[in-house]
């Protein structure tokens, strides 16, 4: 039975409290929408439950110990303040995370820790560095069976047992509400200097951009944004020329000397600026936080996941066929793409399992469109049963965010999970 | 763990032995099935000797294809499969089961791909990790993740175990330098997860599969990322009057924003045993001895060198030596790489332990095992990969006495308690396996492990994937997706909500 009653928030302030939430979620079947601070709600697939559990109170640092590289927080710890933190001992999450506010049109800032592991989400140095995943080390956690559980530890080397903490990583809040975190943090480099080649058609830049990775340079972060995405990166302080970038990171000397290899690799490839420390810092947060394409609007925005070398070749067959704005981040191995009208979903895909495999994600587009599309890659038929047998396995009753992924099984009103795979 | 119980072999299984074994020639024609004892014993066992068990039948099979339909038939017929890479695990992830087939991945021994643009190779499992930074060495590259045992174990086997290396303090274990997989279920689907991006797709299935100890699914292809060569490195070798100095050396290089590529320790055993072995030249007087190699641009080593060096002075080391060449710094780490033959040779029989612990609670462990080493009346070295925690206790014993494997293992399990006791776990790098399976308990409670053991329904319904590995007591799926469902009420007028 269904006890049906008025919209409720839920706000726990402890892992016991969260705990009784999903108890009682779970004997009424009702299901709740888990929120960190909502930043991202536009975000992914929208659902609609009667009951929103937030998370946001469940807040505050339990454990920092800058010596031994390892933070824990609560979930609902604001990101800001963990950064901040980190910051004063000269540390950081070295995956560099982003904030979709710009482009989304919400309030910057704004974001907890939970909220970045269930989004997996990254900046630029996820090329050298990884992404949330690769840093996580211990959970705890509430499963949609209404147990609490933990995963993990505190130490880096740990193997014991199946790393649930991963499994947590992008999985959007559906397989259990994380009430606590621990992640490794790293020491934030000394210095950085970025260097820019200027003016690289595309197939150019990724020459250049795999010569520089390929080299003993240590380059920690690689984008190449054409115009007119480039006129917009630091209030246009790059000036309209196409920028390919290469971020150096680290000890002072060591940043001096590795920049001069790079110059001296791709000193035929074109035009060579350097972006001293500030500029650089604002150059690679503003690629992170997707701002090119921030403009107010809601033409679709494309987030692809796929082998970097392969980027600029899928691009440029997407604009055979539709009219977009692109620029790459991680060697081209993350490509950002704003579509003038149509999302294209089709077409996109298709070119993107065609230039060696990845997927595609649709972080922004009308609120109609993102209920119609599958807002996330669909998975070939064998993998989403085993995706969909985890889901059960964690919430049988479908009680966390159903439907932010996939659409939740018996609605109707969305279409089913797409099967290209099944019928190719 | 003398007292190790397995999955009670499955006699309707046993009895069909030889039928299995002809449907296995069907699948697997040639040379892939192994059936006669003497050709088994090959088998029976792997790193972890103490344990030996020959299988129903030993399948090598050579495609996916194979793979596939042996799974299949397996689970059509509940016959229980061990994977098995090259057998180098040492907690005996791979032990065969009386009534299980062995499945080895050796003949998988190919490199698929290089691709120096996008910086991966794809290898098929059975490759060795060596194997893979000897394709692509010439042009400079590397594969991190370097296990000891990298001559001989498979990419595939690290993935399963989540391998970590000397290198892993700087360049990440197996689960940070692995893209995508290929791998077949227990039903016989073979499935992709990633591939040559960054961020696999969906739920990090790639994150589970790693370190899951062939419970899961078979891997038949991996694809690595590859990394270009440092420029150089250096190495400093630092001895200490007492482990704590050493301790808060390793700490202190850190605080001080500096990751090494590598970051070892040894004790004072340690120290000697392998100095009798290699003659490296080690400073015989001291507790502790680090290790600590910096890579990178010639400037940025130069540089760092001199900090380590100041920081290790402040801590009191009574010897400091900086390598000044290639061969003086491959010296450094012959001791070190020999420490456990060099163990060997002063004792019949080792038996090396795997936690990890807050490098902070060092010498509070390492106090604890002196002690449990005179409660025990076994001796005890200790290597250590000082970086990131990962004690590898070498408790020496002789397996010729009676009641003393035993009392190495209790030795063993008292010392894992006491790394889960200070804040840290059971195993870092060698797996769970038969080994710390009983010991699960102590790190986690019923209801952790039972959420773990349903993402083992999600996979293997059947529990025919390795059972008797990981978990100290099998639970059927079905009892264990029953919900105890509590709490229907609204009670909680403590939680704030509008
Ligand atoms: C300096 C700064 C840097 C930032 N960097 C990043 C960044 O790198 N990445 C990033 O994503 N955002 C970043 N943000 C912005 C923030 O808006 C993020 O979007 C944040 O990760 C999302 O957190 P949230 O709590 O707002 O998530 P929400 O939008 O509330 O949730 C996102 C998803 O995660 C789920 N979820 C949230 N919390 C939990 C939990 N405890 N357990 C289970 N599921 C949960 C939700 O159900 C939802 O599916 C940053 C903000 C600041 C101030
Ligand atoms: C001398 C020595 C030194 C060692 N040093 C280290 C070290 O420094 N760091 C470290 O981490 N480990 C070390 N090990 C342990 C061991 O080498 C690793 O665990 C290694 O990854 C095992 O690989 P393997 O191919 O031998 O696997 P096996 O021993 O054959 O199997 C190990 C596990 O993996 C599973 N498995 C194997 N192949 C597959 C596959 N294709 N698909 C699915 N499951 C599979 C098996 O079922 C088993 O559970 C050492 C071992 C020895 C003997």
């Amino acid at each position: 039975m269904r006890v049906c009653m008025l919209m409720t928030t839920f706000t726990p302030t402890s892992a016991a409290e969260t705990l009784s939430v999903i108890q009682w979620a779970l004997a009424n079947e009702a299901p709740l929408e888990i929120i960190g601070h909502g930043s991202k709600r536009a975000l992914g697939r929208p659902i609609q439950t009667e009951h929103t559990l937030d998370l946001s109170k469940l807040s505050g640092v339990m454990l920092y110990e800058p010596e031994e590289l390892v933070l824990s927080a609560r979930a609902g710890t604001p990101l800001a303040e963990i950064e901040t933190l980190l910051a004063e001992h000269g540390q950081q999450l070295a995956f560099e995370p982003m904030d979709y506010a710009p482009l989304l049109g919400t309030q910057e800032g704004r974001g907890t820790i939970g909220g970045v592991l269930a989004a997996n989400l990254s900046g630029p140095r996820r090329l050298k560095a990884g992404a949330a995943r690769d840093h996580i080390l211990g959970i705890s956690a509430v499963s949609g069976r209404g147990e609490a559980f933990k995963s993990g530890g505190r130490v880096v080397k740990n193997v014991t047992g199946y790393d649930l903490s991963k499994a947590m990583a992008g999985s959007w809040g559906t397989l259990a509400a994380v009430t606590d975190v621990t992640f490794k943090v790293l020491p934030a480099a000394e210095t950085e200097t970025t260097l820019a080649v200027r003016g690289l058609l595309d197939e150019d830049a990724a020459t250049a951009m795999s010569l520089a990775l390929g080299s003993s340079a240590e380059v920690s972060s690689a984008a190449h944004v054409p115009y007119p995405a480039v006129t917009r990166i630091a209030d246009g302080a790059l000036g309209s020329d196409a920028a390919t970038l290469l971020r150096v990171e680290g000890f002072g000397p060591s940043v001096d000397y590795r920049l001069r290899t790079l110059t001296d690799l791709l000193k035929n490839a074109g035009t060579i600026d350097t972006l001293a420390a500030d500029l650089s810092r604002t150059v690679w947060r503003d690629i992170s936080d997707c701002v090119p394409f921030a403009d107010g609007s809601e033409r679709p925005v494309w987030r692809v996941s796929m082998a970097p070398n392969e980027a600029h070749r899928m691009v440029m067959a997407l604009r055979m066929q539709a009219a977009c704005d692109a620029f790459y981040d991680w060697q081209g191995g993350l490509v950002w793409l704003r579509m003038e009208a149509d999302p294209e979903a089709e077409v996109l895909r298709h070119l993107v399992k065609k230039s060696g495999g990845g997927h595609a994600t649709l972080v922004r587009a009308s609120h109609a469109l993102r209920a119609a599309l599958p807002v996330f890659e669909p998975q070939p038929p064998a993998l989403a049963a085993l995706a969909a047998r985890l889901k059960q396995q964690f919430d049988p009753k479908g009680i966390l965010n159903p439907g932010r992924m996939v659409p939740a099984a018996g609605s109707a009103s969305l279409p089913p999970v797409h099967t290209e795979e099944a019928t190719s | 763990m003398t007292g190790l119980v397995m999955p009670t072999p499955d006699t309707e299984t046993m009895r069909r032995r030889a039928e299995i074994v002809a449907d296995m020639r069907i699948i697997v024609p040639g040379e892939g099935v192994v059936d006669t004892v003497n050709e088994m014993r090959a088998f029976e066992s792997d790193g972890l000797t103490a344990y030996r068990q020959l299988p129903l039948v030993v399948v090598l099979p050579e495609t996916v294809l194979q793979v596939a339909k042996i799974l299949k038939y397996c689970d059509e017929r509940a016959i229980r499969v061990v994977p098995r890479g090259s057998g180098t695990s040492l907690s005996g992830g791979a032990l065969p089961l009386e009534d299980a087939v062995l499945l080895v991945m050796s003949r998988f021994n190919r490199i698929l791909e290089i691709d120096y643009p996008n910086r991966t190779v794809t290898a098929q499992p059975g490759v060795t990790n060596l194997g893979i930074t000897h394709a692509v060495e010439q042009e400079g590259f590397y594969y991190a993740p370097d296990p000891s045992s990298q001559i001989a174990c498979s990419i595939g086997g690290n993935v399963a175990e989540n391998s970590g290396g000397v290198h892993c303090l700087k360049y990440g274990l197996t689960a940070n330098n692995v893209l995508g997989i290929e791998m077949v279920l227990m039903n016989g689907e073979v499935v992709r997860l990633g591939g040559k991006h960054l961020d696999s797709e969906g739920y990090d299935l790639l994150g589970l599969m790693t370190g899951s100890e062939g419970l899961l699914g078979v891997v038949t292809e991996v694809t690595v990322r590859i990394l270009k060569k440092p420029e150089t490195a250096r190495a400093l070798l630092i001895g200490f009057p007492t482990s704590e100095q050493g301790g808060q050396c390793v700490a202190d290089i850190i605080g001080a924003g500096i990751i090494p590529g590598g970051m070892e320790m040894m004790d004072r055993p340690a120290i000697h045993a392998a100095e009798d072995f290699v003659n490296a030249g080690y400073p015989l007087e001291c507790e502790a001895l680090l290790i600590v190699e910096l890579d990178g641009p010639g400037v940025e080593v130069d540089h760092l060198i001199d900090k380590v060096e100041a920081i290790a002075l402040a801590n009191g080391s009574t010897t400091c030596r900086i390598s000044q060449s290639e061969d003086e710094r491959l010296a450094f780490w012959a001791g070190r790489k020999a420490a456990f033959p060099a163990v060997g040779r002063i004792s019949p029989d080792y038996y090396c332990m795997d936690g990890t612990i807050p490098r902070k609670e060092l010498p509070r462990v390492l106090a604890g095992m002196r002690a449990l080493s005179e409660k025990y009346g076994l001796r005890v070295a200790n290597v250590f990969h000082a970086g990131d925690g990962n004690l590898h206790p070498l408790i020496l014993y002789d397996a010729n006495i009676p009641g003393e494997l035993d009392k190495a293992e209790d030795f063993g399990a008292d010392i894992l308690r006491l790394c889960v006791k200070v804040g840290g776990v059971l195993t870092g790098e060698h797996g769970v396996g038969v080994e710390k399976r009983d010991l699960m308990p102590e790190m986690f409670t019923e209801i952790d492990l039972d959420q773990q053991m349903r993402v083992k329904c999600a996979f293997d319904p059947q529990h025919l994937l390795n059972p008797g590995k990981v978990f100290p007591q099998l639970r059927r799926c079905a009892e264990l997706g029953r919900m105890h469902i509590s709490g229907g009420k609204l009670p909680f007028p403590d939680i704030p909500r509008f």
